[in-house]
């Protein structure tokens, strides 16, 4: 149904892992050059179960199973991409991505361009993305900052079960590379999710929540987090938060970020990665550019602490963000006592 | 002394080279054309060094000469719609492809009119219309491309291979093994026509095999993987063209990976920028100049009675033209025009 309503008027809900699987299953229907690539997706079903049953549907040479060797399947995904083919890798987890940056970087990203536009890269490279369930220091990290430095890439990170399927069907139209972060935290959250073909265009943010006072900027597990302390601050503080979505870190949406500190005079960009050179100081940076005399307050970044993950439960709370650390960022640009 | 030793080994090794006899059944005319490549692309790198020297040329420059057999003999089975991947040493490929000389050295001179519009240079030379896939800079690191082309090849159903070029220095990157083993395990099932050709020069950059690997038979490195594969002289035009066309076939009926380690020098230097060449004795290079392809070729024809010195001088001439009218139109074409900074880093 175009309405994605199934024809009832109602919108069907599933999980976010439910919601990759359709878009990636529905566009290998439509597409025969779609195929799937990564280590334990076929018969093992896939680490995080997000390709569980493909195999059978496809066949194996559309999911293919591959040794733990990310720099030789990453590497030959662009291979295929670059015949025509629209390959998806699954990392089986952002960590192991690393092996394969080499790939990604100097290849996928950059060919294009050296081949003087006469290659094209149409490649989504997918996998959970971030911490929070105590995988500890080499298994966690969030890289929308790193990917999102390179040219050539287009990088996003989906924080919906209806934007993770709108957005995987425009990343595997996309003609070029994507990488695409998933919140691995999520899978198993649930919402509204349209049934049939619609795709989430790539450099718009989504204003998940409207507000006056205040703009809190995130992506990812983030924005949950974000609209839980918004509906805490209106119930107990009175204030009136806007909570932006980035959805997409490459392309980026400026326009969307910059009117809402015009009406709100006030940011909080809230992350789990690192702060240094990071995605929250690159949006600190565009505000202070593009809306500097709207500004009331510095600009607040709320990021992971500087160090390796740590392991144990508190230790690993104690280095992401939290609800009081934002809370308090807010009341600082609010200039109310912290 | 050590000197000397290593000159002496170098010696031995060229002479080994001639192990498998020449039975290619080329006429005096397909030897002269494939002479007359050979010569031009060795003008064409003389050239470049030239242009380079003078700063006409920047970046890298890496230079052919000394392997020209080596990818003449394997892209004469080139057969339309097959794909053609190598690394940063690309000149000859592209030249043998059909590339024109002149774009080719506009691009290697930084032109608009160059083969990727003055994007790539040297290493980065791609002409897909012509089946040339790159062109790239890393080492190893092109190799996963070509074994994903390959799977593409068969996953449409074409009889299509990939010729995937690397040198002795790749071999020694993860990246290598990798690839190798997917290719091998994919051509189980037929689906990776990839023949890798190892042009083993005897050096990356300036180590040699021997200072690189304790295991120093390179081509045994596919048995890992289950890649069947051969040697053959790189010198020797005849034994390559023999050796391509025949293995060529081999991968194209199979759909499975296949290697050929070829045993050539670089006389060159590795890069422009490799003045002192500390690694390796000029008697070495010496030794290795007594079978530099395009003089064990020249003699062959001479020695046949089919074409005498004159013939050879005019093709020399013919050669020496077409890259002097490379190098005029590559100073001569503009510079490319500064919109090309922002092109080609997205496809719409």
């Amino acid at each position: 149904m175009a309405d994605g309503s199934g024809g009832n008027g109602r919108v069907p809900v599933m999980s976010y892992r439910e919601a990759l699987k359709a878009a990636m299953a529905d566009e290998m229907e439509r597409d025969e050059a779609v195929v799937l690539l990564g280590e334990d997706i076929g018969v093992y079903g896939g680490t995080h179960l997000i390709t569980d049953g493909l195999l059978d549907r496809f066949g194996p040479k559309r999911v293919i199973d591959t040794p733990i060797a990310e720099g030789g399947f990453t590497g030959a995904a662009i291979g295929m991409a670059m015949m025509g083919m629209r390959p998806i890798v699954e990392m089986m987890t952002w960590n192991f991505s690393f092996l394969a940056a080499d790939q990604i970087i100097q290849n996928a990203a950059k060919l294009r361009y050296f081949s003087g536009g006469q290659v094209t890269v149409p490649l989504v490279i997918r996998g959970p993305n971030g911490g929070g369930v105590q995988l500890s220091a080499q298994h966690t990290h969030s890289l929308e900052g790193f990917y999102g430095h390179f040219p050539g890439l287009k990088v996003v990170s989906p924080a919906t079960p209806h934007d993770v399927k709108g957005m995987m069907l425009t990343a595997i139209r996309d003609p070029n590379p994507v990488i695409f972060l998933e919140a691995g935290a999520l899978y198993g959250t649930k919402g509204e999710v349209p049934e049939g073909d619609y795709t989430v265009p790539f450099g718009e943010a989504r204003i998940a929540r409207e507000g006056t006072d205040v703009t809190l900027i995130a992506y990812g597990r983030q924005v949950n987090l974000l609209l839980r302390l918004a509906d805490k601050l209106a119930a107990d503080e009175d204030v009136s938060a806007e909570v932006i979505d980035l959805r997409s870190i490459r392309p980026f949406d400026e326009r969307t970020i910059v009117a809402s500190v015009r009406k709100t005079h006030r940011a909080v960009v809230v992350q789990e990665q690192w702060r240094w050179f990071s995605v929250a100081s690159e949006v600190a940076a565009l505000i202070q550019e593009q809306a500097f005399d709207d500004l009331d307050a510095p600009v607040e970044r709320v990021s992971g602490a500087e160090v390796p993950a740590p392991y144990a439960r508190n230790l690993e709370l104690a280095a992401f963000p939290s609800e009081q650390q934002i809370a308090d960022a807010v009341r600082r640009v609010l200039y109310r006592g912290v | 002394m050590a000197t000397t030793q290593r000159a002496d080994r170098k010696r031995k090794t060229a002479q080994d080279n001639g192990r498998e006899p020449a039975v290619s059944g080329l006429d005096a005319d397909a030897l002269l054309g494939f002479y007359r490549k050979m010569v031009e692309i060795r003008f064409f790198e003389d050239a470049a060094q030239r242009g380079f020297r003078t700063g006409k040329i920047g970046g890298y420059l890496h230079v052919y000469s000394g392997q020209e057999a080596v990818a003449t003999g394997f892209l004469a089975a080139y057969q339309e719609g097959d794909k053609i991947i190598t690394a940063y040493r690309d000149h000859a490929h592209a030249l043998l492809l059909g590339s024109e000389p002149k774009a080719v050295m506009a691009e290697l001179y930084g032109k608009g009119t160059g083969l990727v519009k003055g994007k790539g240079g040297s290493m980065h030379l791609f002409d897909v219309a012509n089946g040339l896939w790159g062109g790239y800079g890393i080492v190893g690191g092109h190799i996963p491309l070509g074994v994903g082309m390959a799977y593409a090849l068969r996953y449409r159903g074409t009889d299509n291979i990939v010729q995937l070029s690397l040198g002795d220095g790749a071999i020694h990157n993860g990246a290598f093994h990798e690839a190798a083993n997917l290719a091998g395990l994919w051509g189980r099932d037929g689906m990776n026509p990839t023949l890798f050709i190892l042009e083993n020069n005897q050096y990356g950059m300036g180590t040699s095999v021997e200072r690189a690997t304790a295991m120093t038979d390179l081509g045994a490195k596919f048995d890992s993987y289950g890649i069947a594969h051969e040697q053959v002289d790189g010198m020797d035009l005849e034994a390559v063209h023999a050796c391509a066309q025949r293995v060529t076939q081999r991968v194209r009926e199979t759909g499975k990976p296949y290697a050929v380690e070829a045993c050539t020098y670089r006389l060159a230097a590795h890069g422009a920028a490799d003045f002192l060449e500390k690694y390796r004795t000029k008697d070495e290079i010496r030794s290795w100049r007594e079978r530099d392809p395009i003089g064990l070729l020249e003699r062959k024809l001479l020695d046949s009675d089919a074409v005498d010195e004159d013939r050879l001088g005019a093709i020399k001439e013919e050669a020496k033209r077409i890259v002097a009218e490379a190098v005029t139109f590559a100073d001569e074409s503009p510079e490319p025009p500064l919109s090309e900074v922002e092109s080609d880093v997205y496809a719409e």
